[in-house]
């Protein structure tokens, strides 16, 4: 019997890996060889999807990207036993993307079965919660806070005190929440989590609520997402089943559960405190803070709101010891990012290294340039509200304080590229349309800001009056800033100011040009 | 929505009150109604109020913040094509716009012949494989004319 892995990612899936599995059983029953297909998450090289990877005696071997038409030619080609082929990538673990890498929270993703209990147990699962549950919840809350950890989900808040505060609050019940709401375009590292090693995060919750003292925890699921809500409910399923849920947590006498929820298509929803106003059953609107969510939260409860990135890597941390975490790093941005490269890229997908590795070398290095072969022209970084950054910044090290230095934003790691052709004046006006779209509606800055920036663009593009209205625009801008309340009206001014800083000439274009269009 | 059951206030009730054990129930129960009925009627909204205790104007107020219900029918398949930033990398904005003009629809419209409905989404988080799309929930990466028309073409069939 030989172990054949094909992704369950959804990112492979859209690029045929649910129907390639299907092909390889088959092709496989037809020359009476035994296989047995395990759908593992992603390895996160994505332009490698569907990326097949056989086991054999010397390791791993890779195949990718495989479509159905060449199952018959790797049979022939006795991938079974890693036989050489156009498609073979040797093995997957020597692959230098693979080993540039240093793989914390990824550690296990696209090496396991996602819904094996004892292969995660295998790589160190369980572990982390082990530790905790031997040394306590204060001893616990320590060991976050030394680690480093920052939250993920944009912020860069530093978890160990977030939980402190949630601990410390006087309460009959507390809540755990994952944010599971990842809507910025460029970002899909809490998918890929959450299909790839959702015990994981399952872990991270049960350590978080037995750190804090709560008994349940939400996770807040972008409708977007389908097959990870799938595979994540497989999980909860599968962890209640084997007594890591419920009345007695690994026989600890702690008692925890999980529930998901799935989100309806709002990107605001996002922002902790409109999700949990969401999750309560109401419209996503942000509440005004004070108070924190640590001490009001859900249904007025303390509660902890985590990205699920800040969730999945608290096992690790717990299991490897702060100081390992905290040891990696530059500055005040400690252990390492899950890096998300995307958009007009040679080689797409995720790759966690340290912090401080810079820009440039993600993008020429590792990404290989624009999959179009033209030059680079802007990177946005950081979602729909970062900064869209010039080439001229590349050498900026990847660091929460060195990007802010810039104006731009890390925030969940998201990197999108973009080639020559783009014009910037329209993704500014894109980003001024997605404001609008996306507000919650509560502050007039943001909701009608958003519509005036629109306005206001289209007659820049058109050339009317451009000088005018770019200072017009820049005033918005600055409202916007300082009016909102929370970061979606208060940071879409960001790509806008950066796009016509760096690339002013795209707001400029000649009356002739613009009129003709 | 393929295979969609028509309205009934008693299955709305059943389906309500399958839910009613939960914290914050709403948007649990709004996707179950409209995974059941491939919207989210008006009269689904009165028995909900009433089940919730809230108003209707309330009620109404949640349903209609969200981008993901809808109060009117759908066509029989949804193809969702991203138009975020990542996909227009890729030549998405202009893809989708060719898309629509050859079927002459404006996002969120659908075909004359109730088939096919095409709304536009914010990332599906397929943005290595740009641009992207789901057809009823089914992931598609690196989408061009060819692949659209293909989907429509079988949805349409
Ligand atoms: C408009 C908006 C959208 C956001 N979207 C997300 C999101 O999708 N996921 C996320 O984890 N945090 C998001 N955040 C940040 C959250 O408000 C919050 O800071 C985070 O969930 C806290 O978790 P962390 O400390 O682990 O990062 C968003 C914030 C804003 C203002
Ligand atoms: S800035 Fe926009 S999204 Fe945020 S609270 Fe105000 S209106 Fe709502
Ligand atoms: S931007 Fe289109 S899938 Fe992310």
């Amino acid at each position: 019997m030989t172990k054949v892995y094909v992704p369950l990612d959804m990112a492979a899936v859209a690029m045929g890996a649910d129907r390639l599995a299907t092909a390889i059983v088959k092709e496989a029953a037809a020359r009476g060889e035994s296989v047995q297909i395990i759908r593992n998450g992603s390895r996160g090289m994505l332009w490698l999807e569907p990326l097949v990877e056989v086991e054999t005696s010397t390791g791993r071997i890779g195949y990718g990207p495989v479509s159905v038409k060449d199952v018959g030619a790797l049979f022939d080609a006795s991938f079974l036993k890693g036989g050489a082929h156009p498609l073979s990538i040797g093995k997957v673990d020597d692959h230098s993307w693979m080993k540039r890498q240093n793989r914390i929270t990824f550690a296990r993703c696209g090496i396991i079965d996602p819904l094996s209990i004892s292969e995660y147990e295998a790589h160190g699962g369980g572990a982390g919660l082990a530790r905790a549950l031997q040394i306590g919840p204060a001893a616990t809350i320590e060991e976050v806070t030394k680690s480093g950890l920052r939250g993920r989900g944009g912020a860069g808040f530093p978890t160990g005190i977030k939980w402190k505060t949630v601990a410390d609050a006087p309460a009959d019940r507390r809540y755990v929440v994952v944010n599971a709401d990842e809507g910025d375009s460029g970002t899909f590292a809490d998918r890929m989590i959450m299909e790839g090693d959702p015990l994981s995060l399952i872990e991270g919750m049960i350590i978080c609520g037995y750190a804090i003292n709560g008994s349940k925890g939400y996770v807040y699921l972008r409708s977007e997402y389908p097959q990870a809500a799938k595979v994540y409910q497989a999980a909860i399923d599968v962890a209640r089943e084997a007594g890591w849920l419920g009345d007695n947590v690994r026989g600890s006498g702690f008692k925890f559960d999980i529930e998901l929820r799935i989100g309806a298509g709002a990107y605001v929803c996002g922002e902790e405190t409109s999700l949990l106003d969401s999750l309560e059953g109401k419209r996503g609107i942000v509440r005004a803070k004070p108070p924190l969510p640590a001490h009001e939260g859900l249904f007025g409860k303390p509660t902890v709101v985590n990205n699920v990135l800040s969730m999945a890597t608290i096992p690790m941390i717990m299991e490897k010891g702060a100081q390992h975490y905290a040891d990696l790093g530059v500055g005040r941005s400690r252990g390492t990012m899950p890096i998300q490269i995307a958009g007009n890229v040679k080689y797409g997908g995720l790759f966690e290294t340290d912090f401080g590795i810079p820009l440039g070398e993600i993008i020429n290095d590792i990404a290989g340039g624009t999959r179009s072969g033209r030059p680079v022209r802007a990177v946005q970084c950081g979602g729909p509200l970062g900064a869209y950054v010039p080439v001229s910044l590349f050498d900026l090290p990847f660091d929460y304080e060195a990007f802010a230095a810039k104006d731009s934003l890390i925030g969940h790691g998201g990197l999108v590229v973009f080639d020559d052709t783009i014009d910037m004046s329209w993704m500014a006006r894109f980003g001024m349309e997605f404001c609008a779209i996306e507000s919650c509606g509560k502050c007039t800055p943001c909701r009608l800001g958003s519509i005036r920036g629109i306005e206001t663009i289209d007659k820049i593009r058109a050339g009317q009056d451009v000088e005018n209205n770019i200072d017009l625009l820049k005033d918005l801008c600055h409202t916007m800033k300082f009016g909102s309340l929370c970061a979606l009206g208060g940071f879409a001014p960001y790509p806008v100011e950066s796009a016509l800083r760096h690339f002013p000439e795209d707001f400029h274009k000649p009356a002739l040009e613009a009129a003709a269009e | 929505m393929a295979g969609a059951a028509p309205y009934s206030d008693e299955r709305a009730r059943e389906i309500i009150a399958d839910h009613m054990g939960l914290e914050g129930p709403a948007l649990p129960i709004l996707h179950a109604l409209q995974a059941e009925f491939g919207h989210v009627p008006e009269a689904a909204v009165k028995e909900m109020a009433e089940a919730l205790n809230v108003s209707r104007a309330e009620m109404h107020g949640v349903v209609t913040f969200y981008h993901d219900f809808h109060r009117e029918p759908h066509g029989r398949h949804t193809l969702k094509i991203c138009r975020a930033e990542s996909c227009q990398s890729m030549g998405a904005e202009k893809l989708a716009n060719d898309f629509l003009n050859k079927l002459k629809l404006e996002w969120g419209q659908t075909t004359p012949d109730g088939k096919l409905t095409v709304e536009a989404v914010y990332c599906l988080g397929l943005c290595a494989h740009s641009p992207s799309a789901l057809i009823d929930g089914e992931p598609v990466g690196c989408i061009d004319m060819q692949k659209l028309d293909e989907l429509a073409a079988e949805a349409r069939s």
